[in-house]
């Protein structure tokens, strides 16, 4: 029978299976940090029991640290703590653990890719959402919480159920200026932050073809803003380009072996979708959130939308407190939005490849003065190569700050964070109420509109610019 | 983890579409490395004010229903982040059961985990429930015959996965129950390790 890529990697990875589709999932790789880890360890030892296989395991500190200079440790009492615990329970359980100091140090999701930890065809989980990142080297990836993180420490399995197959294409080629990001949050737009709900998406098209793996990685990344399960692309060879050479990439005899194998990692032919999607990559923008969801989109051109000209009485409702939230006047058109922060960096966007767009626009230009800008590496290495590159000292003529590696005001667990009533543009990929902080506002764009509008001080439409 | 059977509560309506993880607690108490004492911290934008005072209006600060173990709110419920803290703070507060017309799936996964019961449901019996708990009524959840009695004689039936109630009905521990299938978990890695050599 002609199967899904997801069907090919379920079923490779299934240990059992009872009459009612309760299934035992084999992981093959496991991302841990600091926040979704301690009760696990925890309950770990207050069972006796042992990491399966801590081999497969690698953890990493990210959402608490500090994004300025390091040399004086963790200014936070808690956060320091949460980072000690697990650099202590990593000792303990003989897990690699990447420190506060390591160069390899950065957002989970942006060095299981960079250290070849994330590969074809692998089951990967991790105690947080955007673990679908890793769905763009065609490899099962999904978030978990932390009970489950101890049930895979300790069983390097999860129990689970098989969802149903989700195809979006997106065909043709995109208009210059419209960006990965765009294209998920489009997507996003069109099927509802609920639309993927019980499905594994896969990302089909011309448009998904012709992306980096940095490209691919953006848009997986927010498959669970549409409330998938998953989401993947299909390896090709840009996805055995990147991954060889990497420190964790299999070697010698064992990289033939894995081609090999990768290599049948396509869904068939015939096989069947439970439902699908397709838009024409033509007719994706430059788009912006105006609301406290991410589907609520708008493009560059567009307005905040009127609540009056809404029927239903539940989103009625839903437009209304996100305006209010977010201080914004129905029919007000996107670019006349002005802007007192703006962060470049996150899980979704902070890899260097982002950062040369980025660069490619504030390049001699100055930051608007009513504007704080600052660009967040997504790890240690993204920064170091930024550096070899000479971006930070574009950037930082340009009067952005360059941090240190971390999720920073992705969601300001560390001291990032949004002050009231601020409004941000965001690279991002959560605009909930307070995520960047308590009565922030967030707007979520790309990371070519984020530095347009660092530059303007308001938003503005990047395809008159480049 | 607590047995859930039966729940006899007044509950809590909040009809607000795609509550997310951050609303239900927000990043500053994800700081812990305990699971308990999350109650205090739940939905807290919502509940208090910039200097931490209870707001009124916001139904969970209110008398019955700071005592409800019922929480009814809208679609798309725990959307966002795979913080097991939003279980925890609800656990912790009292709430053992949220109605709503759709959840988010690792919120939903990570409910069970815990001893919560969410329930889905079509949008006009939810609406009902939404009613009856503004009026203070009781609701009783029977998670043994799958059944939703408020006060009259039409309750309402709803679904679960089996293996679901199971867990729930007898308070399983997962990790224990998977243990005992060592054996097949390892002739599988065995079989991987053959296939799959790279990877270990
Ligand atoms: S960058 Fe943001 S979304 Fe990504 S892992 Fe960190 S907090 Fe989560």
């Amino acid at each position: 029978m002609a199967k899904t890529l997801y069907d090919k990697i379920w079923e490779s990875h299934l240990v059992d299976e009872q009459s009612d589709g309760t299934s035992l999932l084999y992981i093959d790789r496991h991302l841990v940090h600091e926040v979704t880890s301690p009760q696990a360890f925890e309950g770990l030892r207050l069972s006796n029991r042992k990491v399966k296989l801590p081999g497969s395991t690698l953890a990493v500190v990210d959402h608490n640290v500090p994004t300025t200079d390091r040399s004086k440790g963790i200014a936070d009492k808690e956060s320091a703590i949460q980072v000690e615990t697990l650099s202590k329970n990593c000792k303990d359980f003989g897990i690699e653990f990447f420190g506060l100091t390591d160069k390899r140090q950065g957002i989970v999701h942006v060095i299981g890719p960079e250290q070849g930890f994330t590969q074809p065809g692998m089951t990967i989980v991790c105690g947080d959402s955007h673990t679908s990142t890793h769905g763009a080297f065609g490899a099962l990836a999904f978030g978990i919480g932390t009970s489950e993180v101890e049930h895979v420490l300790a069983t390097q399995t999860l129990i689970q159920s098989r969802v149903k197959n989700f195809k979006i294409s997106v065909d043709g080629k995109l208009p210059l200026g419209v960006t990965a990001k765009d294209v998920i949050l489009s997507i996003i737009g069109n099927i509802g932050t609920a639309g993927g709900t019980g499905y594994v998406i896969e990302y089909c098209g011309e448009v998904f073809r012709n992306f980096s793996m940095e490209e691919r990685m953006t848009v997986c990344n927010m498959s669970i803003e549409a409330g998938a399960r998953a989401g993947m692309v299909a390896p090709d060879q840009k996805t055995f380009d990147y991954i060889k050479g990497r420190p964790l990439a299999p070697q010698g005899d064992n990289w033939e072996k894995a081609l090999k194998y990768w290599s049948n990692l396509y869904t068939d032919k015939d096989a069947k979708f439970d439902r699908e999607l397709h838009l024409q990559g033509k007719d994706i923008e430059p788009t912006v959130t105006w609301g406290t969801s991410p589907q609520d989109i708008a493009s560059i051109n567009g307005k905040v939308p009127d609540p009056n000209l809404e029927k239903n009485e539940d989103r009625k409702k839903s437009i209304l407190r996100s305006l209010d939230y977010m201080g914004l006047e129905p029919n007000t058109p996107i670019q006349d939005i002005k802007i007192d922060k703006v962060f470049i960096g996150s899980c979704t966007n902070g890899r260097i490849e982002d950062l040369r767009e980025v660069a490619k626009i504030v390049k001699g230009k100055k930051v608007n003065k009513s504007v704080d800008a600052i660009v967040v590496p997504g790890s240690g290495l993204v920064k170091l190569q930024a550096e070899k590159e000479g971006l930070d000292k574009i950037f930082k003529d340009s009067g952005f700050e360059w941090r240190e590696p971390g999720c920073s005001m992705c969601l300001g667990m560390n001291p990032d964070q949004l002050k009231p009533k601020e409004r941000c543009a965001s690279t991002s990929n959560r605009n909930f109420e307070g995520r960047q902080g308590r009565g922030g506002r967030t707007h979520l764009v790309s990371p070519v509109m984020a530095a347009a509008a660092a530059i303007e001080g308001r938003f503005v439409d990047i395809r008159k610019i480049i | 983890m607590e047995k859930f059977t039966k729940l006899k509560s007044i509950a809590a309506d909040l009809p607000i579409m795609n509550v997310d993880t951050d609303m239900i607690i927000p990043k500053q108490f994800l700081k812990t490395i305990k699971r308990t004492g999350l109650g205090s911290a739940l939905f807290y934008e919502m509940r208090y004010d910039e200097k931490g005072n209870a707001i009124k209006s916001f139904i969970l600060n209110n008398a019955p229903y700071n005592k409800a173990k019922i929480l009814i709110s809208g679609k798309n419920f725990g959307c966002g982040s795979s913080r097991e803290h939003a279980p925890w703070a609800l656990l912790d507060f009292g709430i053992r059961c949220v109605i709503a017309e759709s959840f988010a799936d690792i919120f939903y996964n990570n409910c069970f985990k815990n001893g919560i019961l969410p329930i889905i449901l079509p949008e006009n019996q939810v609406k009902e429930l939404s009613e009856a708990a503004k009026k203070n009524k009781e609701i009783e959840i029977d998670l043994i015959d799958q059944k939703i009695h408020k006060g009259d004689n039409r309750p309402f039936d709803f679904e679960i996965e089996s293996f679901r109630k199971e867990y729930l009905l007898n308070g399983y521990d997962d990790i224990a129950l998977t243990l005992k299938k060592d054996v097949k978990i390892n002739s599988f890695e065995q079989k991987k390790k053959n296939l799959t050599p790279w990877l270990y």
